[in-house]
């Protein structure tokens, strides 16, 4: 059984995780792993960390190894801590096609940072990422649950200032998406 | 103007309501197939329908059905493959956004049919916003009685519900979508046994692309041989494509299946020709995987008859001088496209994707971005272009899944006919080691 951990989810999470886990047939409650790993990731700071996966894994009673396993083969779970604002920028053909490298340079031209890296203050971490389904909105970058998409530099530029004057963590998991088009 | 069966509405206001959707016909198939029709004879109407499988396999989808194991006491399960990851791909989404409730509807008349009464939308992670819309749209169909207990006084019950991935394009496979389901990284099984047999927590299981679910709904509504009557010969139907790149209307496009490529591609109806009046090199007819076609192998096929856009068409000439219709992903290069860099962007992609199970494409795919790396970069060796080609051939047909032939196909195809774009990129000086 996990190791104990100091935090535990919030009553609205763990609400949400009762929820999930009776989608699945009696005995299959590990189907929710990859949603509670969703939930814990917008939790707790944007990034699972071993603490974090360890309370996953006591909250679904399996093994730690069997949440790092997961955790560690999907592309939006993150091992690290993050910015506030993720910008995951796709790079793949139809955004390449439409300009998406020059949208990568101009955000990190603008913050100051290359694709994997952070801002010093946090608020943004900026990452090229493959296909997210928006070839026809190219080039186009996510953010939280939101797309933003046809980007142009000046609207990366409104994009980058309205992050930063709301403040906050974008999350997956946010009900307060805004896409732009 | 060629008919259209799934997104004829996507511009009626409220379409993604419930209350909206019915005023448009909707949940008409629901009533018909639980209060008149047994789940055999839906099986046969979609059979007679001649519908394949929209997600870019193309395999029959009445035979798929048919094929699902019975066992008495067992449970089925019905996983609508929502992963679309295929680079070019976007229409589910647009699908299931703009009338979710035409996949919750085909998810209803789909698992009766079969017989499931637990049934999954498995939707990517990135897609997070519509398995919120979907959600909703559940919900609404739960309060209605089209979803839960004894539907419509029927005595069938079905549950649904939207499971959430976290970012894998493997997880389109659909074992390794059933792995992830299982809450367990998206390794592909190997096959046999077939999830028709063993599927979902080893039960028989059928996984159906969202638009082939779609498509369901009229099929039942108009019967099998009046859809097999739309698209031509074995490609019946309506299909949705995707078309992006540098043309003047990207997006989502129903069209019936048989057209024109040349139509799709020039007509203001669809794509509306070449972006800033410029000519085209290139086209990805089918989502990533599929082999890239130059201007006049994807207008003409070899024997110069005019490419349609259907399966057979696509893939006239095999893949010396064809391609393949695959998930209907259009990708158009314009005339200044770089073909290895484009391909490079391919490389890298199979690469991130790649599950590592399987030698030949775990170590082929990283290889292969590394040399066309090296090759877009402008110093590639004279001996590169012969690799990439012979990493490419060890790594097809030498895999669980199909990820590695997806990765393979590009690369062979962007060689077989854009060798000259590859060989000029390699520096005069460049000796052979």
């Amino acid at each position: 059984m996990s190791t104990s951990t100091n935090i535990k989810f919030s009553d609205a999470s763990m609400a949400e995780i009762q929820k999930i886990i009776s989608r699945y047939p009696e005995g299959k409650h590990k189907s929710a792993l990859i949603p509670i790993l969703h939930i814990a990731q917008a939790e707790f700071d944007g990034w699972l960390s071993a603490e974090t996966m360890d309370l996953v894994a006591a909250t679904l009673k399996i093994q730690p190894v069997e949440v790092y396993e997961v955790a560690s083969f999907y592309s939006m779970f993150h091992l690290a801590p993050v910015g506030n604002c993720v910008f995951d920028v796709c790079r793949t053909s139809s955004c390449w096609a439409r300009g998406a490298d020059d949208i990568i340079a101009h955000i990190g031209k603008k913050l100051g940072i290359k694709p994997g890296e952070t801002t010093s203050d946090g608020m943004f971490t900026l990452k090229a990422v493959e296909c997210l389904g928006s070839c026809g909105s190219a080039p186009m970058l996510q953010c939280g649950a939101s797309y933003h998409e046809n980007l142009t530099p000046e609207k990366v530029d409104a994009l980058i200032e309205s992050y930063r004057a709301a403040g906050k963590r974008r999350s997956y998991t946010d009900r307060d998406y805004k896409n732009t088009l | 103007m060629g008919k259209k069966l799934l997104i004829q509405n996507d511009k009626v206001g409220g379409i993604h309501t419930l209350e909206v959707y019915k005023q448009h016909g909707g949940y008409a198939s629901v009533e018909k197939a639980l209060k008149t029709m047994t789940p055999e004879a839906i099986v046969e109407e979609v059979k007679k329908s001649g519908l394949r499988g929209r997600g870019g396999a193309g395999f029959p989808t009445g035979m798929k059905w048919s094929f699902l194991a019975k066992p008495e006491g067992v449970a089925r399960y019905l996983v609508c493959n929502a992963d679309e990851s295929e680079p070019g791909t976007f229409k589910d989404r647009y699908l299931m956004e703009k009338i979710p409730h035409a996949l919750i509807e085909g998810m209803i008349t789909s698992s009766f049919a079969l017989g499931a009464k637990t049934s999954y939308i498995y939707i990517r992670g990135e897609y997070f916003y519509v398995a919120r819309i979907l959600e909703t749209a559940i919900e609404e169909a739960y309060a209605a009685g089209y979803l839960g207990k004894n539907i419509l006084g029927t005595g069938y019950s079905l549950d649904l519900s939207v499971q959430v991935g976290a970012g894998a394009y493997i997880c389109g496979e659909e074992t390794a979508l059933l792995e992830s389901l299982e809450g367990k990284r998206g390794n592909p099984r190997i096959k046999p046994p077939f999830p028709a047999i063993a599927g979902l927590y080893g039960c028989p299981t059928v996984v159906n692309n969202v638009e082939t679910i779609a498509a369901v709904v009229p099929i039942v509504m108009m019967g099998g041989d009046e859809y097999a009557k739309i698209g031509i010969g074995k490609s019946t139907g309506t299909k949705l494509i995707s078309a992006s790149g540098h043309i003047n209307n990207p997006g989502v496009y129903e069209i019936e299946l048989g057209l024109p490529v040349e139509e799709f591609i020039y007509s203001n109806e669809y794509c509306g020709g070449i972006w800033k009046n410029k000519k085209m090199k290139a086209v990805v007819a089918g989502g990533s995987s599929v082999p890239i076609l130059p201007t006049e192998l994807i207008l003409k096929t070899a024997k110069g008859e005019p490419r349609l856009m259907s399966y057979e068409s696509l893939s006239d000439g095999g893949f010396a001088t064809g391609s393949m219709l695959g998930s209907g992903g259009f990708i158009v290069y314009d005339e200044d496209t770089s073909i290895p860099m484009n391909l490079y962007t391919f490389n890298r992609f199979y690469h991130h994707e790649s599950c590592g199970q399987c030698s030949p494409c775990r170590e082929g795919t990283g290889w292969m971005e590394k040399v066309a790396h090296r090759i877009v970069e402008g110093h590639g060796k004279a001996t590169d272009i012969d690799l990439l080609w012979d990493i490419q051939k060890r790594i097809e047909g030498n895999t669980i899944c199909p990820l590695g032939d997806a990765a393979a196909w590009p690369v062979a195809s962007a060689i077989r006919h854009f060798r000259h774009e590859f060989e000029a990129l390699i520096p005069k000086t460049a000796v052979a080691h």
